[in-house]
């Protein structure tokens, strides 16, 4: 039984085979094979009439065996051709590639290319304009027209400037091709032979291309960026100095985007001038009259001088409107209808990162209204570049500017609590201000010389450039070679280990009344300046000639303190480089003493009198002078006053002795 | 009193009233300009200072001052030397004579006498030409000029002195030389104005050192010995000289009083400094 039944199964089995094998003999038998096709189609008579047009059918079998559909056969596209014997029925209905390439012909029919086609646009470019018939090659192939290499041409076809498309048809861009080909893109790709640059597909997409103004084309103002980062990834951080990176992924409305200053088709690194935008915002905005009504009802005039900007470092570095008024949007009447406040970080990052952190920019951030902006101080259209003289940011002008504020009894001087007062003033009449005002010499500190043009704190923080840390460094700008010295004296933090307060620069110069050294004014200070550290020192020293002297009229010109210390370079006498020390003494007293010698240098220029166990000699002298004095003084103090009452009693005396004289003489006159 | 009846004798010939006329001028300049320095930290000084132009203006006036000091110094032997020529008598007869100017016993008992007629225990002395106060003024001044001017040189060449002495020296001369002064300035401006001018018997000033003479009257009750002794020896015509002219009179009295005002005010000034500072 077993046997029987394996022997069934078998024969079954055998059947089966051979009914498909039949099968498959019966379909080659009735279907056409390529090689039929070619029969008739590889002959060059071949023709067809259609409206008039002779039409060749015929078909270059090569090219199609080498194609990327050589597998497919051709009924597989051609379908109607596929018949049990030629001729096949004509006219057939044209190969639709959506048969097979659905997703890819769903995409380009929502295309500007697939809209045109739709409404029958003759020009409208179908599959096979692009990638040709029956010899179409894989892309990678360098004969395929959508070859990287070959994009620009295969576009070009069309898109070229003058053929029947550009004449028929609105493309807001010109030159397309040649401005491609002359772009960093087009260096790239035809000059260098990099196959990895852009070309027209890479930014516009093969199939989708859509007009920049859809939102949802890869050109879009919203797109864009993300258009050009495919390549270039890491490109936020090449432009960090110029543009916040980040606002590129996070914020992209905020930043202009990457074509507003690399031209599109013209990308190179260098900014093209883009001001067909300018035009249209002056449109409006030339207008004088052009006012804003605001809530309140205040008016605001959103004029604009075009002669202001002209003449900005704006201008010049060919910054359109839309490049800081960003938020304007097609979609809104007018474009820039709420657009906002400009915000100057867009481009002037780092800056207005500084600017933050300082105290203008944290009362800004409280909106402050005494917050000064970037437009305070810098103007808004017509801002112009440091360097320009008529710039309110020129040094020179930087003391007026800042006065405006910190003037005494202006905004910033009137919540001012410390008790720096009058700063321009005395600012304007300090070496600084006479320097930079009066004389034109430039390189004289002004304001923000000392306190950073963005980064200005209060010198009780720690992060502020005037801070008593930091003041050093700041005049070391300018003043390098004293601060060289200052850093090998013994108030220097680096020779000093102490931890009483060093002085620091404007502790003896002061801040905003610093005047040259030799001046009578600062030669009086010394002393005061000495003085609040060195009390005991300084009280000595107004015991002295040179003390005394200089506390009367032209005192200036005796040894203050600098003159023996010296100033910068000071160093205790212990020092062998002090001016002090016993090899530089004398030469030191030689600058007023020309006739000093190292037994004059023993005057003591600190001697008190008061000190009996430092200055034995002093003390005992003035003391037994003292008792001389004191003696004398005893003495005729004593005569005097037991002198004073007898005379004026022996005075009395006579007086009474007189009248009574003269009374008897009288008598006498009268008996 | 009708004025011819006024006899006026002579006391000082022209070459000391000359001689003090330079102490007054350059003791006077001495002592503004000096205190000036030595209070320095006061308001009047630099009023001074400035009035003066400078410092310095002071420091050359100090100095200058200070040679004609020397000066009248150097003429006070001169004065001396004339007068022992005159005398006839030998050095030390002259020097220990009653009336030098050099104290002596008598001055001694007249001192005693003084302070006794002080407390009513007896007549006032009969003084001769020098009472012992006028000795002692015109001796003061050869130690002062002694002390402050040597310590005044070394301060004046400080870099010569020191080829010599120590520098500390310099710190020593700087006080001897201005407590010195305080004393000599503090006691012309007190205690000689009081004995000479601002006593009762003479207020407000006695202008015998500019004009040279005084009034007979005056010698009979001032100077009953040298008046006794005078006419003892019968030589009491050969002083009675014609009275002063009144312009004369008037000029000494307008420098007299300028002098005691500037030195009145600057030991008033130097009395409220002192109080002042050690009060402070």
């Amino acid at each position: 039984m077993l046997k029987v039944t394996e022997k069934q199964d078998w024969m079954k089995l055998l059947l089966i085979i051979f009914a498909l094998l039949l099968a498959v003999q019966v379909q080659n038998a009735a279907a056409m094979t390529d090689e039929d096709c070619l029969d008739c189609h590889t002959d060059p008579d071949l023709t067809v009439e259609v409206d008039g047009k002779t039409v060749q059918l015929n078909v270059d079998g090569d090219k199609y065996m080498g194609s990327v559909h050589a597998d497919n056969s051709c009924v597989s596209c051609h379908e109607e051709a596929d018949v049990d014997e030629a001729p096949h029925p004509y006219p057939m209905a044209r190969v639709d590639c959506a048969n097979c390439h659905d997703d890819i012909a769903e995409i380009f029919a929502n295309s500007l290319h697939g809209q045109a086609l739709e409404k029958n646009d003759p020009y409208a470019p179908k599959c096979i304009d692009c990638h040709g018939k029956h010899d179409i090659v894989s892309l990678q192939d360098k004969n395929s027209p959508t070859y990287i290499l070959n994009v620009p041409f295969t576009c070009g076809r069309c898109h070229q400037e003058g053929s029947p498309m550009t004449l028929t048809h609105d493309i807001p861009k010109k030159n397309i091709l040649k401005n491609f080909s002359m772009s960093i893109h087009g260096e790239g790709l035809y000059r260098k032979g990099l196959t990895v640059t852009a070309v027209c597909t890479s930014c516009h997409t093969a199939h989708n291309v859509l007009p920049h103004t859809d939102p949802n084309s890869t050109i879009s103002r919203l797109n864009v960026v993300k258009t050009c980062m495919k390549c270039h990834a890491n490109i936020e951080e090449a432009h960090t100095k110029i543009v916040r990176g980040e606002l590129w992924e996070t914020e992209p409305h905020k930043v202009p985007a990457c074509v507003e200053c690399h031209g599109p088709h013209q990308a190179r690194r260098v900014l093209y001038e883009d001001s067909l935008n300018d035009l249209f915002c002056l449109k409006c905005h030339g207008n004088p009259d052009l006012k804003l009504i605001m809530a309140n009802g205040e008016e605001k005039s959103l004029f604009v001088n075009v002669e202001d900007f002209e003449h900005s470092i704006h201008k010049e570095k060919r910054i359109a409107c839309a490049k800081c008024h960003v938020n304007v949007d097609h979609q809104k009447n007018p474009v820039c209808r709420d657009s906002g406040k400009v915000d100057c970080s867009i481009c002037h990052a780092q800056v207005v990162d500084l600017y933050n952190k300082s105290t203008h920019g944290m009362l800004s951030a409280k909106d402050d209204k005494n917050a000064p902006l970037c437009s305070d101080c810098h103007g808004t259209h017509g801002i112009m570049s440091k360097s320009n003289s008529e710039s309110p940011i020129f040094a020179r002008n930087i003391p007026e500017l800042c006065g405006s504020c910190h003037r005494e009894g202006e905004k910033a001087a009137l919540r001012y609590t410390g008790t720096q007062h009058d700063i321009i003033k005395h600012y304007q009449m300090s070496i600084h201000g006479r320097g930079l005002s009066q004389s034109g010499l430039m390189v004289s500190a002004s304001c923000t010389n000392c306190h950073t043009a963005h980064s200005m704190l209060p010198s009780s923080n720690p992060e502020s450039s005037v801070n008593r840390n930091n003041i050093i460094e700041a005049c070391a700008q300018c003043h390098l070679g004293i601060a060289e010295k200052f850093s090998s004296s013994i108030h220097s933090p680096s020779v000093s280990k102490t931890d009483k307060k060093l002085p620091v620069c404007n502790d003896c110069h002061t801040s905003h009344t610093i005047s040259r050294h030799d001046t009578a004014g600062f030669r009086g200070l010394i002393l005061d300046e000495c003085g609040t550290c060195h009390e005991h020192e300084t009280d000595s020293y107004f015991e002295t000639y040179h003390g005394k002297a200089s506390m009367l009229s032209g005192g200036e010109k005796t040894a203050k303190c600098s003159d023996c210390h010296g100033s910068h370079d000071i160093l205790p006498a212990y020092y062998s480089e002090s001016n002090l020390n016993r090899r530089h003494v004398v030469e030191t007293c030689k600058k007023c003493h020309p006739g000093s010698n190292r037994k004059f240098t023993g005057y003591l220029t600190h001697a008190t009198h008061h000190d009996r166990d430092k200055y034995p000699y002093l003390y005992y002298t003035f003391w037994g002078i003292t008792g001389l004095l004191v003696g004398t003084f005893a003495f005729f103090g004593i005569h005097t006053l037991f002198w004073m009452p007898r005379s004026f009693r022996e005075r009395f005396k006579k007086r009474r002795e007189h009248s009574r004289e003269n009374i008897l003489k009288k008598d006498d006159d009268w008996s | 009193m009708d004025e011819p009846q006024v006899k006026y004798v002579q006391r000082f010939t022209i070459f000391p009233r000359f001689l003090h006329f330079l102490v007054i001028i350059s003791f006077l300049t001495l002592a503004v300009s000096g205190m000036a320095l030595k209070f320095a930290s006061e308001r009047w000084a630099e009023t001074v200072a400035s009035f003066f132009g400078s410092f310095e203006v002071l420091g050359s006036l100090h100095r200058f001052m200070a040679v004609v000091t020397f000066t009248y110094f150097a003429l006070n032997f001169v004065l001396m030397y004339q007068n022992w020529r005159k005398s006839g008598k030998s050095m030390l007869q002259f020097m220990l004579h009653k009336d030098s100017m050099i104290p002596n016993l008598n001055d001694a008992k007249e001192l005693l006498q003084t302070f006794k007629w002080f407390f009513g225990m007896g007549p006032q002395p009969q003084y001769g030409r020098w009472t012992y106060w006028e000795k002692f003024d015109y001796m003061a001044v050869f130690w002062g000029v002694a002390v402050i001017g040597s310590t005044g040189l070394a301060l004046w060449f400080p870099e010569q002195f020191t080829l010599v002495i120590p520098g500390y020296w310099i710190n020593i001369a700087t006080i001897i030389h201005s407590d010195e002064a305080l004393l000599a300035s503090g006691f012309i401006f007190t205690i000689h104005f009081f004995n000479t001018h601002l006593r009762p018997e003479k207020f407000p000033m006695d202008p015998v050192i500019f004009t040279g003479t005084m009034p007979l009257d005056e010698l009979m009750h001032e100077r009953p010995r040298e008046y006794a002794e005078l006419v003892a020896a019968g030589k009491l015509d050969e002083v009675i000289v014609p009275p002063t002219p009144r312009w004369f009179f008037v000029v000494s009295h307008v420098f007299g009083f300028t002098a005691l005002a500037i030195g009145l005010t600057l030991v008033v000034s130097i009395i409220y400094s002192m109080i002042f500072l050690y009060v402070k």
